[in-house]
């Protein structure tokens, strides 16, 4: 193959990679000033809220309590090998709070929420209800997007909380039920253990990851293209994008939280 | 009251429309007929502002509807989808009053309701119909409630995008004499974008014809067939022979 046609591609694959880049984070940060600008949505706030948060709880708290349990199985498993299998309550600690509480519940949020809102929102395009939210003086950043990313910023974080507390229990009822641990030595660990900091990151974590899968979903769905192969396409590219994304942040925000 | 000037738009190397002209007069009901993708309703929504002409400039009273508060200019307009386009997620009043709900024309939730349930008796459906979400309707009662809509914050200009399609020729018939006596009762302007003739027949006062992105006729409703015009006797007769290609 002719060297300059392949550098040609490989330039062009850099470039339309690097103008999606450009096009999200100025759809965020029209999205994101649309937040503190009236007019306001309460009602749609209110909707956001119940379905970001109340909703997911239940595949939250289901997704947390297993990997909590498994978590304990496996650290006691591995720390047998070297005489270490009291580090059960320390480690599920860590391991829940600092990484796997945030991208569980970050990945469960871009699965059910942001394909939930990019579907809701390409529908809207594609069946001119966007159009329509227009010509009745509607603002569709500030009735769709605004609320949504608002309510990820606020629930998402919560439900992180909530992912932790949920799979320290998790780990807790395995190893005081099935592996002999003292349920009061168990709990005065865990708690000992975790710094401030811990749990700082854990909810940082969750904005971050919130505000990536509300913001990847509104986008998708406000650019998706046309028909059902539209709205489909753009849910598959906004949970793709969101769950990527989310992943790369954990990375640098442990980076931060923990390297520096 | 609505003028085109040398209006252009295309997407990529679809040259859509191609230098159109067109005026409406107040208070007159315009309907723009023509082929299918020969860019009637990109026309309707580059006057909304839902699409930016490449180039060419549109008037609304004499003023460049792409300047000045924006928000003041839409509550000007009212309008009727293809499609209806009403909110799934709102019961049917909602979707009505949406304007006096919300924004800076809102109204308390009870007048919001009245109004709506007034609108929605205006085109003919009953009050029960209210409480219900347009899932649960029928293709001719979304369009009802799509006109319901429209008509709700009583605009000077209201636009009609393919007002019967998709309904049978009796249903069509209601939606025609619905448009037809509530422009005339509001004195509203009108726009309407056809294909069908008997639409045409009912609710026009004047006909422009598009046709390769320019208005190949314009005129009143009632010198429509006698124009002479070779693209728009095509048009009315249905006939596959004539100027206009058949296979687009």
């Amino acid at each position: 193959m002719n060297p300059v046609a392949l550098l040609g591609g490989l330039g062009r694959a850099i470039l339309d990679t690097l103008a999606i880049f450009g096009r999200v984070a100025m759809f965020a940060v029209d999205a994101i000033s649309h937040i503190f600008r009236p007019p306001f949505y309460p009602r749609e706030f209110a909707i956001a809220l119940l379905n970001i948060g109340w909703l997911s709880l239940p595949v939250v708290g289901l997704t947390a309590i297993f990997t909590g349990g498994a978590l304990a199985l496996q650290i006691y498993a591995g720390g047998a090998r070297f005489n270490a299998e009291a580090v059960v309550p320390q480690i599920v600690a860590i391991g829940m709070v600092r990484e796997l509480g945030p991208v569980l519940v970050g990945l469960m949020i871009a699965a059910r929420v942001t394909s939930s809102i990019a579907a809701e929102i390409a529908t809207m395009k594609v069946t001119e209800q966007i159009d329509a939210l227009v010509t009745l003086s509607t603002h569709p950043m500030k009735y769709l997007t605004a609320p949504r990313v608002l309510a990820a910023l606020i629930t998402v974080p919560a439900l992180v909380g909530v992912g932790d507390v949920i799979g320290i229990a998790g780990g807790y009822t395995v190893a005081t039920q099935n592996l002999g641990f003292n349920p009061a030595t168990y709990l005065m660990n865990t708690v000992n253990f975790l710094e401030t900091r811990d749990i700082v990151s854990s909810l940082v974590k969750g904005a971050a990851f919130g505000l990536i899968a509300a913001i990847m979903g509104c986008y998708y769905g406000m650019n998706s293209g046309r028909g059902a192969q539209g709205v489909g396409r753009a849910t598959k590219s906004s949970v793709e994008s969101a769950a990527i994304l989310i992943l790369a942040a954990n990375f640098v925000l442990t980076g931060v939280f923990f390297s520096l | 009251m609505i003028r085109l000037e040398n209006v252009h738009k295309a997407f990529g190397d679809n040259h859509v429309l191609q230098g159109m002209n067109l005026e409406i007069a107040k208070g007159t009901s315009m309907v723009i007929i023509g082929g299918s993708g020969t860019g009637k309703s990109v026309a309707l929504k580059c006057i909304l502002g839902l699409i930016k002409p490449d180039s060419g400039m549109i008037y609304v009273d004499g003023k460049d509807a792409t300047k000045g508060d924006r928000d003041a200019f839409l509550a000007r307009f009212g309008m009727l989808f293809q499609g209806a386009a009403l909110f799934d997620s709102l019961p049917v009043w909602q979707n009505v009053s949406f304007r006096l709900l919300r924004g800076p024309l809102k109204r308390p939730a009870d007048y919001a309701r009245e109004i709506a349930i007034e609108k929605l008796r205006r085109v003919g459906l009953k009050s029960d119909v209210a409480d219900r979400f347009p899932s649960e309707l029928s293709g001719g009662m979304q369009k009802r409630v799509g006109l319901a809509r429209a008509i709700a914050a009583e605009p000077e200009i209201i636009f009609f995008d393919e007002p019967t399609t998709g309904l049978d020729p009796i249903m069509s018939g209601v939606i025609n004499d619905l448009i037809r006596e509530i422009v005339t009762e509001m004195g509203a302007t009108a726009m309407t974008i056809t294909h069908d003739m008997s639409s045409v027949r009912a609710i026009a006062d004047n006909v422009a014809m598009l046709h390769d992105g320019v208005i190949q006729w314009t005129g009143p409703v009632g010198q429509m067939d006698t124009a002479g015009d070779p693209y728009l006797e095509q048009f009315i007769s249905g006939s596959a022979d004539g100027p206009i290609e058949a296979v687009r």
